[in-house]
């Protein structure tokens, strides 16, 4: 069987293996011929705007949608016919909330506990433990439907780890959350990976990626377009410094033009035109703030898109 | 490559993994005992107050004009063609509003499913519960008609037997047209073009042999006349060789919607 001889070989094999991979949904092409890999022990972070093919990578990694072409393998699985096995072993958090509205929380981590196996001896303790991570103790026997956004989210989370998985399948895990919340949830994230847990977290946030990611794979319009470090990313799309410049519309149509005229790489940031690379620029450059380049400006390089 | 999978696995769980599994099946039907813990007084209220109504309804009403129907007291023959009216609507309406619920609306099949649970194992399991639940119940209209001069019979012990295997059949039943349906509101259709007339024209109240010949084949080949027909030779102590008919009929529909709602919702539930 296809794979046994990866699984012997221990650490070496990846957690995720993308090659190849199509996936249709009639005439549109959602993922596009993608080819990933996602080392074991890492906080992998799958960048890209809404649209992109997050989503839709994410579901075919639980066998939930089936890739056209390619192949997929997860911790050492190959996908479809032996994603239950590799399910077992991984937890996932999805980007909307399905949690059982008319459980309680001890409730719905107890159904979870089952389902991933948790030997009957077990289940009790690793229901109390679920609960400590999502910080709900005080909350067990509280029904779902009277909870905040917030602690729905946690418990979304916690019901994804409550049989310690290897793997952590993340869908936008802060996508509409508060700031506050969002804190909470990036610490979880990263006590994760700090416990050798893989995780794989889709994000349109770039400030999410850049914090918690250790490598960063930028997608858009369904493949990988650019793969690396967040630091290394900046470096290769972005470089240094960004200059800032300032003004009513005519002045920063009037930078566009001189950008645009002189071959330098520049964007409309709000109420401002970003220019990339400022540390190359000559004495030519306008008077404006230069600020280190940032995520979001390799980010826009590399697709074009402005995102939040 | 085959769903029940010889491979050992990797390492860290070294567990088989096949088709069906016993664990898989219990964790979802666990979530739906939860589920009946909140849900059980109304369930077993309306399960004892419908087949009152409609022994008070036909027997005391009609029955003042109808002593017995084929030397049966009308009273027994209502309550005992009730129990599979209570069978049909407490499975075949869990599997067209609760399957179309969670799959659309709360996402809750589409949890479980991230976890090692097949569609094949979720469907099964919720039918299963489903089936369990309706031939449980179906024993209220006997209970009822007890207070109404039914007399207990040993064969009353084969009722929630009979009642789980029509129950499985009408729930997948159920399951099917939620998984083709396009809203929840084409449920409508199926209520009042199949489901309603299917508990009429069953011999619940009134027995089929002075129908038209045509309308008593129509009545051969719904499940629901051949639930009526065991139970209530079951309850009044007149099984006979005929009955295996009656219930191969059943466990036939049974096995066969099963599979249909498996085909059905099974591929909708995966993109």
């Amino acid at each position: 069987m296809a794979g046994e001889g990866d699984r012997a070989a221990g650490g070496a094999v990846p957690a995720i293996s993308l090659r190849g991979v199509v996936k249709r949904f009639g005439q549109i092409v959602a993922v596009n011929g993608l080819d990933l890999e996602v080392p074991s022990g890492v906080c992998f972070g799958l960048l890209g705007p809404n649209g992109a093919g997050k989503s839709t990578t994410m579901r075919m990694l639980t066998a939930q949608a089936l890739a056209d072409e390619g192949s997929i393998s997860v911790l050492g699985f190959q996908l479809p016919g032996e994603s239950k096995q590799s399910r077992l072993e991984m937890g996932v958090v999805p980007q909307l909330d399905n949690l059982d509205v008319e459980l309680t929380c001890r409730q719905i981590l107890t159904v979870f506990s089952r389902l991933y196996r948790v030997p009957r001896a077990e289940r009790a303790a690793a229901v109390q433990r679920a609960l400590e991570i999502a910080n709900l103790t005080g909350r067990a026997d509280t029904i779902v439907r009277e909870l905040s956004g917030g602690m729905r989210r946690r418990l979304l989370v916690a019901r994804g780890l409550i049989h310690r998985p290897r793997l952590v399948l993340l869908d936008e895990p802060t996508v509409g959350l508060d700031p506050q919340v969002r804190q909470e949830l990036w610490s979880l994230i990263d006590n994760l990976r700090s416990e050798g847990v893989t995780v794989l977290m889709s994000t349109h946030y770039i400030e999410e990626a850049e914090r918690l990611a250790d490598t960063v794979a930028v997608m858009s319009a369904g493949r990988i377009i650019a793969q690396g470090t967040p630091a290394e990313l900046v470096a290769a799309h972005a470089g240094k410094q960004v200059l800032e410049v300032y003004g009513p519309p005519e002045r920063l149509a009037e930078v566009s033009a001189l950008a645009a005229g002189n071959g330098w790489s520049s964007r409309r940031s709000g109420p401002a035109v970003a220019i990339l690379r400022a540390e190359d620029l000559d004495g030519a450059a306008p008077e404006g703030v230069r600020r280190p380049s940032n995520l979001e400006d390799a980010f826009v390089a590399l697709t074009g898109e402005e995102i939040e | 490559m085959s769903a029940v999978s010889e491979s050992a696995g990797s390492g860290a769980s070294g567990r088989r993994v096949g088709r069906l599994e016993p664990a898989a099946l219990a964790g979802v039907m666990s979530r739906d005992v939860a589920i009946f813990g909140r849900y059980w007084k109304a369930t077993t209220f309306s399960s004892i107050v419908q087949p009152t109504i409609y022994l008070l309804a036909f027997g005391l009403g009609l029955g003042k004009f109808i002593p017995h129907i084929l030397h049966v007291k009308y009273e027994a023959y209502v309550a005992t063609g009730v129990v599979a009216t209570a069978v049909l609507f407490s499975s075949a309406f869990p599997g067209m509003f609760n399957t179309f619920i969670r799959w659309q609306f709360q996402r809750t099949y589409d949890a479980m499913l991230a976890a090692p649970v097949d569609t094949e194992e979720l469907i099964t399991a919720e039918m299963l519960w489903v089936s369990l639940r309706a031939g449980v119940y179906g024993l209220a209209p006997l209970l009822v008609g007890f207070f109404f001069g039914l007399q207990p019979e040993a064969g009353m012990l084969l009722v929630p037997l009979i009642g789980f295997v029509t129950g499985f059949g009408f729930v997948g039943f159920g399951v099917t047209v939620a998984a083709i349906a396009k809203t929840i509101d084409n449920f409508n259709y199926i209520t009042s073009a199949v489901l309603t007339p299917m508990f009429l024209v069953a011999g619940t109240f009134f027995p089929l042999s002075n129908l038209p010949a045509g309308i008593r084949a129509i009545a051969y080949v719904n499940p629901l006349y051949h639930c009526v027909q065991l139970v209530r030779d079951a309850s009044l102590g007149n099984l006979h060789t005929g009955d295996l008919g009656h219930a191969g009929v059943l466990i036939v529909f049974a096995l066969l919607m099963w599979r249909l709602a498996i085909s059905q919702l099974g591929r909708r539930l995966i993109d």
